[in-house]
């Protein structure tokens, strides 16, 4: 058995799979329930001014019969008094002291206002707090959330008003609705978080009903934008994750979020540099007992890969992941069909035919069978027949011998300018 | 189910004996099974179909919604394609062919297209309009799957089109010769209000020969089409076939579509002699009208017999029995001139060594007997000679000769398709066939006549 356990930031927990915050964490009751399933730890539901919310709230992105490949709600932070949540937080940790409780945390950019909250919270004891920067509905037109986290000097100074009156890790939580996350991320550093976390929800409008013509979800016949995770956002996170995991001036720890639904999706953010991970959507689609798998699946996967433990692999594929300049022009892959698998659905075939590079024949061998063959000579090794296949194994594609040396577009251009600077 | 028991089916559980034995797929199932469905390019199933229909086409159309263009993908190739999504040996054609056998397991197209075919009926939908007129006539004689079809496709091209109809009702072989859990009645006979909604004029109760003669037809209309498909079982040829409790497996499976159901099967013993698919339809039409114990009797063996594989999973499950290479050789009588046992001797497979299939021969003394109160005959089906002489047709035993590219026939303004034209060793006796070969003759009839269309028009 593999040491699942993480030290994120200072924050201990058995193991890296934190609930997200949001509704699943809204009250003690649910969160003691998670920690019953085995959950490590849980960012309780964003603590604040009492707020009033609407309904109906989610909508769901559903995809050839798959339900739920993305989600999007428009509730707000808490609207439970905060002497409640804050009751519940102190007997939640009493109950489950090995677990991580850090409250989610969202008032005013003022001084006094993050003062006064991260104080009267820290004293029934969490083990952290999370700087909710990033909701990008509602709480955003107040100048909350998403309002300051895409100003990188609001998101430096809100870090520091918090970090101010902490005595314990302060975890700044980004959006991803700006151009570059990587700028307000430096700006959670410099403004003295412990670690940040992304990403939160992306600006989202689910759907048009096509009988009513209402948004999805709607409020008595009006809509507005809400916030879009589950698994559809799962490469966009993995990527910014990626990004600020690369960045060589950002050092502090990262807690990946979004569209995490599998324990092979907690190891690709782990990979990619993540300390621990949040989940929420997987949570609110199948409830709580996800848990058993997504632990022993990790723990499998380290046990199969001979690692005693999951700290070796934060990042291990950081320095894997670079800009496309510094990709290399003369490595050549291609496409092979092994016929035996196939099974002649032709879908390989008319991918490249119509929208791709026109490589994939159908032949007939001499019993009058048809099979698909690539000509390689005219394959750009595109990946497409591979995507489209239905069968495991019906392609392959394969690493062809290289004829020149490495050569990026980088190393090109200043050989180049070597070149025409010697003329 | 004791004998008791069934000697005490009510009308009311007799009727429902014969409702359709497959649940339809509900709107969840149907999409379901319409998203595994990998929409290959060049598809195997449209190749396997005998009428090409767009099976990815519908199918995604399913997935999407859109179940009118699902059920006019399907209906455009297959103009009587409600009924084939229930008749059709669709592990032989389509789903046979699905490269799905090769991973999982094939998509169920026949069960989709029921579903989108079945969505259409309900919703009453039109799917089709006729063509202007071109002024060119058809007589069709049959209103079975092939005439239909053509009657379709005829329309559609500005024909006017009249069909003769020998029954009371339309619909051949699909209204009356397949047992009604299998193709309830009012398929068919919604296919046949689509074709009569392109005005084409069905003359029912009209038979060639005897309300009309095959000259006034051939007269009065620019082409004939001859599509009168097969007539009744022929009689066994041996002694006590006049006996009461005997029945034709045709009329049998036509009373029950006409919810006419006989009561005297209830308790009962029945033997059927055949072992193609009409013998199947009648055993389980004895099975459902209450009958004790229903066997098979087939003089050569289980590898010959030509019932579809499903249709022979589907009487074992209804508790059939079947006798192999053994055949009736006498039927005795009871006092009152009612069936009452058959003498049967047993057969053994002889090669022939010429290349022929190897014939049933009787094992000398090997006759015995079995107790029974009903025997229904279904041994195949005769031709309807008189018809093919009133055209004055060539023909080969029954099989009228066709060009096989165009389905005319010895007579140049007679054309010929579906059951006439099968046997002998030629062609498919499929009525999915039987509707493309319907939908081929109105092409070919139509490139026959198209050019000298329009002036007369």
């Amino acid at each position: 058995m593999a040491d699942i356990s993480i030290n994120f930031a200072g924050i201990t927990s058995p193991n890296p799979y934190w609930l997200a915050s949001a509704p699943p964490t809204n009250t003690g009751y649910q969160v003691q329930r998670a920690f019953e399933a085995g959950w490590g730890g849980a960012v309780w539901k964003t603590l604040g001014e009492p707020v009033l919310n609407v309904t109906s709230r989610f909508g769901a992105h559903h995809f050839n019969g798959q339900r739920v490949a993305g989600f999007n709600n428009i509730e707000l932070i808490s609207d439970r008094p905060i002497e409640d949540n804050l009751k519940e937080i102190y007997e939640t940790k009493k109950r489950f002291p090995d677990r991580a409780i850090i409250a989610s945390l969202m008032v005013e950019p003022k001084r006094e206002k993050w003062h006064e909250i991260v104080k009267r919270v820290q004293n029934v004891g969490v083990d952290g707090f999370e700087l909710n920067l990033g909701c990008p509905h509602g709480m955003s037109e107040r100048g909350m959330g998403a309002a300051v986290g895409q100003h990188p000097d609001l998101v430096e100074k809100t870090t520091l008003y918090a970090k101010e009156a902490a005595e314990v890790p302060v975890i700044t939580k980004l959006t991803p609705n700006i151009t570059d996350i990587t700028a307000t991320a430096k700006a959670a550093e410099r403004g003295g978080a412990d670690a940040i976390s992304m990403i939160n929800t992306i600006n989202s409008l689910i759907g048009v009903d096509l009988d009513t013509w209402n948004t999805i979800p709607n409020v008595n016949g009006m809509g507005a934008h809400g916030g879009y995770c589950g698994p559809a956002v799962k490469p966009i996170a993995l990527n910014m994750v990626g990004e600020c995991a690369r960045q060589p001036d950002i050092n502090i720890p990262i807690s990946g979020i979004g569209g995490v639904s599998t324990w092979q999706d907690a190891v690709e953010f782990i990979l990619m540099g993540a300390g621990g991970v949040q989940i929420c959507t997987a949570a609110m689609h199948h409830g709580f007992s996800i848990i058993d798998d997504l632990n022993e699946g990790l723990n499998n996967y380290l046990d199969d890969k001979g690692i005693s433990s999951l700290n070796e692999i934060i990042g291990v594929s950081v320095k894997k992941y670079t800009d496309w300049s510094n990709l290399d022009l003369n490595h050549k892959i291609v496409a092979r069909i092994n016929n035996d698998i196939c099974i002649n659905c032709n879908k390989c075939h008319i991918a490249c035919e119509d929208t791709s590079h026109q490589c994939i024949d159908i032949l007939t061998d001499e019993k009058g069978n048809d099979y698909l063959q690539v000509r390689e000579d005219d394959c750009v090794g595109c990946n497409l027949c591979s995507i489209v296949c239905p069968v495991d194994g019906a392609i392959d594609m394969v690493e062809l011998i290289p004829t020149e040396p490495p050569l990026s577009w980088n190393k090109r251009q200043s050989a180049l300018q070597t070149l025409n600077s010697k003329n | 189910m004791g004998n008791l028991l069934q000697n005490l089916l009510s009308a009311e559980d007799l009727a429902k004996n014969f409702d359709e034995s497959k649940p339809s797929y509900n709107a969840q199932e149907a999409l379901d099974e319409a998203n595994r469905c990998l929409y290959c390019y060049d598809a195997p199933c449209i190749k396997a179909c005998p009428t090409g229909i767009d099976i990815p086409g519908f199918i995604k159309k399913i997935a999407s919604g859109n179940l009118k263009g699902s059920a006019k993908n399907i209906m455009e190739a297959n103009p009587i394609g409600a009924s084939c999504a229930r008749v059709c040996p669709t592990e032989e054609l389509c789903e046979g062919a699905c490269v799905l056998n090769n991973s999982t397991k094939p998509i169920m197209i026949g069960d989709l297209q029921r579903f989108a075919t079945d969505w259409s009926i309900k919703n009453e939908q039109v799917l089709f309009n006729a063509g202007e007129k071109n002024g060119k006539s058809v007589a069709i004689v049959g209103s079975g799957p092939a005439g239909l079809s053509a009657a379709r496709e005829l329309a559609r091209l500005g024909y006017q089109v009249t069909i003769f109809e020998r029954k009371e009702e339309a619909g051949g072989l699909d209204t009356h010769g397949i047992v009604p859990f299998r193709l309830p009645k009012d398929i068919s006979l919604w296919e046949v209000e689509q074709v009569e909604q392109l005005g084409v004029e069905i003359r029912t109760n009209t038979e060639i020969g005897k309300d009309m003669i095959a000259d006034e037809l051939i007269d009065n209309y620019n082409t004939v089409i001859l599509a009168a498909g097969m007539s009744t079982v022929p009689m066994l040829g041996i002694e006590g076939e006049d006996l009461g409790g005997i029945y034709d497996a045709i009329e049998l499976v036509e009373k029950t579509k006409n919810k006419n159901y006989p009561k005297e099967f209830a308790g009962k013993h029945v033997v059927v002699i055949g072992a193609g698919n009409t013998a199947i339809d009648g055993a389980t039409t004895s099975v459902r009208l209450g009958a004790d114990n229903v066997q098979i009797l087939y003089r050569r063996t289980e590898t010959e017999m030509t019932a579809y594989e499903f249709e022979y999973e589907f009487a074992k499950q209804d508790g059939v029995e079947f006798r192999w290479l053994t055949a009736p050789k006498r039927l005795i009588s009871d006092h009152g001139g009612h069936l009452k046992q058959i003498e049967c001797v047993r057969m053994e497979l002889k090669e022939m060594g010429n290349g022929e299939r190897p014939r049933p021969v009787e094992v000398k003394g090997s006759e015995f007997l079995i107790d029974v109160h009903i025997l229904v005959k279904a041994i195949g089906q005769t031709r309807h000679m008189h018809i093919i002489e009133a055209f004055d047709l060539e023909h080969n035993g029954g099989v009228v000769k066709v060009d096989p590219e165009t389905y005319v026939t010895s007579n140049p303004k007679v054309y010929a398709a579906g059951d006439v034209i099968f046997g002998k060793g030629i062609g498919e006796a499929m009525v999915v066939s039987a509707a493309q070969q319907g939908k081929e003759t109105a092409y070919a009839i139509h490139q026959q006549l198209k050019d000298s269309c329009t002036e007369s028009a």
